[in-house]
Formats: structure tokens, C-alpha cells, sequence
């Protein structure tokens, strides 16, 4: 199916992950690095059948950090550069998504979530990686992560990582889990024309590095490729405005630092997607992921049995979305938060919210499968008595 | 509300999830309807339980999961012990009645099927037992429509294979005596 096809316009009956190699074909994706792993690898694979026909490179690797570095390399090249894998992985590249940070690296890392800590259980999905994927690196830094609800936002949310990794110089993360990577649904792929896809900026040549004065733009500087005739200095130490490393001023580390942090929450507004439907609510269900799903079902039961409830589902995790937690909590009476674990993201949402309403963490009847909206509304009631 | 929960179950090698995948298939691309299909198995390659849950819909399916199943179609002994027990009250049970010898008798509607012994009797190709439940799945209850599913069997299997896999579809089919619809 598809065979040589960039774009594979039309509806689909698809996997998750499959959907998710489609996005990153159609977003222009040109290399792809990885290192099987469950529930990832139908990621990788449908990419190294795939990416050939389309011109594009695959690379297996040895293991997940070489196949990291390889995509940050490829990306430095000037390619469109993606690698998968699941939380195991995660672990053993965070060394490497720092460098990506620091570099200004725009890559995705497709994250397909599986029940942990350590090898856990491969084939269930479990949200365990909120929080590491945007603080497993030493340092102070931002990164972005989109969590997808259904082999259609596995596609769309991948074109979207590319579009926010290449527009902003930074790695972006796709926050799958098990469950919506091997879930198979209705997947419709628009025309090519349809889907908003920015590319890097590339400087036009020049042989001084100190010529330029952009590195660490909070504006988003252009980024030089290897090869293409400029002339620059790539660091992941300390560097200033010119690219150069400078481990001795206190004020080029507090831009080092500050710099790529500002880049992204000054475009937080276009970055956070959140959808919101609680308006007349007095209880409203926050969620990600696949749990949303839960969520939406559970808001409807409720609202049949005259509890006036609402939803909300961050799609974008990171940068994390606190004005809109905060606008929620200050409209409403009751927020439930809802995860597939023991509250990862619990801890951020109360801090913008407990100032305003009641707040409570509600994870699933049994960790791994995501809620069952009757198990929701039950507890609910409980809650509320 | 026109939302059907099916649970497909065998031990792994029997195409289980296939018959599955399939089904969402026939649904989503031929019949115009939505449907999700998720899916579990153990680690070993054959021998291991293997499942798939399938939800069909006239509308968007909102919740994903298959938690009371108006459907199980069931290929071994292990997937009665498993699933059994979530069957809603008036649920239908189809068994392969080679590989289960002994169904649950408090189930509100039970089929019956000899689809190993057909496929190897008189299709030569045991594989094929997973399409035979298909067909009498498709003759117990309209959940997507005949023409459907011999479209999405046609997709899923490869041309060599086809008429096997259609005779299959139609030997289950025929062995259902007494549809409900």
C-alpha cells in the first residue's frame, strides 16, 4: 500500500505508529534513525520500508543513544530528522537530548510509551514519561512534547512536531503510549497542500563566525548546515551570541541558559494546543493522551445524569500550559485530573489550579488500561457527596 | 446507539487479531462506519494468548475500549477462561467448537462452529479457521455487511490467497443454522 508515495492522501483503517511514519513521510521527514523496541518498532520499520521509495535514509543502529546522535547529526545536515523509541530508549538518550537543547537542535523523538520503571511490561501503555522527557536531562532547559489521543492525531501531531522542531530549533516529542500505537482507527490523510509544514531558516554563507550574532536568538536564529560553505562553531558547552564556547562569563551562561528557555515560552501561544469544552461546568476532567478519550466519555455520562461537566485534553504537555490550567480553575468548582499512572503532571496542574478550586488526582481502576468512564463517574459521585 | 463491542480471542497463530483487523477494516473502508480495533498478546510467537478488541459504530467512538462485550468470538479453551465472564448478559458467544470443548452453558446465545475441522477437512488449510469464524460471525450478526468483509479479506491476504480465504468466509457463513438478525 502506498508504495512510493509521499503523501498517502485518502481514509485509511491504520495503526497508530504506522500512522505516525505517515506524518513524518508527509512532513518531509528525509532521516530516521532507531533501535527496535516494544511498542515502538512499527514506527521504525514502516520508516525503513518507506523512507527509500520516498529518497529518504534509514539508519538501525546499535542502540538508542548512537541512534539519537546519528538523527542529531543528520539534522545538522540539513535533514528532517526523526527517531523512535519507547521509555527504555528515553532513558538512555537524555544525555544526548540535552546536547540536542543546547545545540538548538530541531529533531522529533517519538516516544511510545510502555508500562515501566525498568523493562516493566513492553505491550501496555502506561504514561510514565511525562515528566522525564522534558527534565531527564541535567541542565535548565525547554522542550516541547504533543500528546496524541488516536491513530489520527499519531499522524497529525507528527506533522506538527516537525512543523514546531523546525520552526522553533528544538527537539519535539511525540508522547505516545502501547495502547494508541497499536490501536488501529480511521486515519484521514489530507493533501500535502493542506498540511502546515514550516522549514529551518539556513543563513547564506559567510567565513567569520564572529560575523554573526544570532546564535541563541530568542527569535529563533537561522540555523547553518554542514557543507553548505558557512562557517560556524557548534557547541553544546557554554557559547555566546557568535556560537563560540565561553566558559568564563557569567553573563553568556545566563543567556546560555535563559535564551533557548525564553525561545519557546515566548512562543508558548503558539505552541500550546488545548482542547477545551467546559463552558457552564462546575466539575471538569483534565487529561492527556488516551485517557482523554476516557474523559470525553465519562464528561457525557455525566452530563446525561444532570452533573454539569466539562473537559479539558492538553495536547501539548510541554511547554506546559498554565495559563490555561489557571483560566480553568478560576471558572470552575472542581478539577479532576485524570492520568494513566500515579500523577505525573498531577503536581503541575494543582500548583496553577488549588489557589481557585478543589483539585484531585484520579488514576485508572488498574494502571495500564486506560479509565473506564462508569469507574469515573462513580468516583466522581464519591468525591462530590 | 448503534455501538457494537466485540472481543476476538484464540491462542497465538490462529490470526486472532487479524480476524480483527479485518473486521475494522471491512467497517471503516467498505461499510462507511467507524470503528477501533486494540490488541494484546504474550510474548511468545505461537502458543501465547492472543486478542483483539473491536468497537463498530454508526457514529465516532469515543471510548476505545471494550469493556462488556456484546460479541466474543472465541478460538481456544484459554479465551473462555479470559473473556468469558465479560460478555454482557445477553451476549453472543461463537466458539470453534474443535478448540473449545467444553463452553460455558450460562451464556445467553451460543454458536457453535466446527471451523478447525472444516478449514482442515475441507479446505486443506488449517489457517484458515480464523476467516471461517469470520463468515459465521457475519451470518450470526450484521456488525459490518458481507460484501464488506470479503473486500477487507480480499485486501488483507494476498492473491494466491484469495479465493481460499473467500471460500472460508463462505463455509462459515453457511454453517451458521440459525442466525439471530
Amino acid at each position: 500500500m502506498g508504495r512510493g508515495k509521499k503523501i498517502m492522501t485518502g481514509t485509511h483503517f491504520m495503526m497508530g505508529n504506522l500512522a505516525c511514519a505517515e506524518g513524518a513521510i508527509a512532513a518531509g521527514c528525509e532521516f530516521v534513525s532507531g533501535y527496535p523496541i516494544t511498542p515502538a518498532s512499527e514506527v521504525v520499520n514502516r520508516l525503513a520500508k518507506r523512507l527509500p521509495e520516498v529518497g529518504g535514509i534509514f539508519l538501525q543502529t546499535e542502540d538508542e543513544i548512537a541512534a539519537i546522535c546519528s538523527a542529531i547529526g543528520a539534522s545538522w545536515a540539513g535533514q528532517k530528522a526523526l527517531t523512535a523509541t519507547s521509555g527504555p530508549g528515553i532513558s538512555l538518550m537524555q544525555e544526548n537530548i540535552g546536547f540536542a537543547v543546547a545545540t538548538e537542535t530541531p529533531l522529533v523523538i517519538v516516544d511510545v510509551q510502555r508500562l515501566g520503571p525498568s523493562t516493566g511490561a513492553p505491550s501496555v501503555g502506561l504514561a510514565g514519561d511525562m515528566v522525564q522527557v522534558a527534565r531527564g536531562s541535567h541542565g535548565d532547559y525547554q522542550i516541547v512534547a504533543l500528546c496524541p489521543e488516536s491513530p489520527q492525531e499519531m499522524f497529525d501531531l507528527t506533522v506538527r512536531a516537525f512543523h514546531l522542531a523546525e520552526k522553533y530549533r528544538v527537539p519535539v516529542f511525540l508522547l505516545a503510549d502501547a495502547f494508541v500505537g497499536h490501536m488501529r482507527e480511521q486515519v484521514i490523510i489530507p493533501e500535502e497542500k493542506q498540511l502546515e509544514i514550516e522549514s529551518r531558516k539556513i543563513p547564506k554563507g559567510g567565513n567569520d563566525p564572529m560575523d554573526r550574532q544570532d546564535f541563541l536568538s530568542v527569535d529563533v536564529a537561522p540555523m547553518p548546515v554542514f557543507g553548505r560553505g558557512f562557517k560556524a562553531h557548534v557547541t553544546s558547552s557554554c557559547h555566546d551570541e557568535h556560537g563560540m564556547r565561553n566558559l568564563s562569563d557569567p553573563e553568556v551562561m545566563h543567556r546560555y541558559i535563559s535564551r533557548p528557555i525564553d525561545k519557546i515560552l515566548n512562543h508558548r501561544d503558539d505552541i500550546i494546543q488545548v482542547e477545551a469544552d467546559y463552558s457552564g461546568a462546575s466539575i471538569v476532567l483534565v487529561s492527556y493522551g488516551t485517557v482523554g478519550r476516557s474523559a470525553r466519555a465519562a464528561a457525557h455520562l455525566a452530563q446525561a445524569q444532570g452533573l454539569r461537566t466539562g473537559n479539558v485534553r492538553l495536547i501539548t504537555c510541554w511547554p506546559f500550559p498554565d495559563r490555561e490550567i489557571r483560566q480553568v480553575a478560576e471558572s470552575v468548582d472542581f478539577i479532576v485530573v485524570l492520568e494513566n499512572n500515579r500523577g505525573q503532571l498531577y503536581p503541575y496542574i494543582k500548583a496553577e489550579a488549588a489557589h481557585a478550586c478543589r483539585i484531585e488526582l484520579l488514576g485508572p481502576e488498574t494502571l495500564g488500561q486506560i479509565h473506564d468512564p462508569e469507574y469515573i463517574l462513580a468516583r466522581i459521585r464519591e468525591m462530590i457527596k | 446507539m448503534t455501538r457494537t463491542e466485540l472481543t476476538i480471542a484464540g491462542v497465538g497463530g490462529q490470526g486472532s487479531i487479524l480476524a480483527g483487523t479485518v473486521l475494522g477494516s471491512a467497517a471503516v473502508t467498505y461499510d462507511g462506519k467507524y470503528a477501533v480495533q486494540t490488541q494484546a498478546y504474550s510474548s511468545e510467537l505461537r502458543g501465547g494468548y492472543a486478542a483483539t478488541w473491536v468497537v463498530v459504530s454508526d457514529e465516532p467512538v469515543v471510548f476505545p475500549r471494550v469493556t462488556r462485550p456484546d460479541i466474543l468470538m472465541a478460538q481456544a479453551q484459554d479465551s473462555i477462561n479470559r473473556f468469558s465472564h465479560t460478555l454482557k448478559p445477553d451476549g453472543i458467544l461463537i466458539v470453534d467448537s474443535d478448540m473449545v470443548p467444553t463452553p460455558p452453558d450460562n451464556i445467553g446465545h451460543i454458536f457453535r462452529i466446527p471451523a478447525t475441522s472444516i478449514a482442515r477437512n475441507r479446505l486443506k488449510a488449517p489457517v484458515t479457521a480464523n476467516i471461517i469464524m469470520l463468515g459465521a460471525l457475519c451470518r450470526v450478526r450484521r456488525v459490518v455487511s458481507r460484501e464488506a468483509l470479503e473486500k477487507a479479506i480480499v485486501d488483507a491476504v494476498s492473491k494466491e490467497q484469495e479465493q481460499l480465504n473467500l471460500d472460508a468466509f463462505n463455509l462459515g457463513f453457511e454453517a451458521v443454522r440459525e442466525p439471530m438478525d
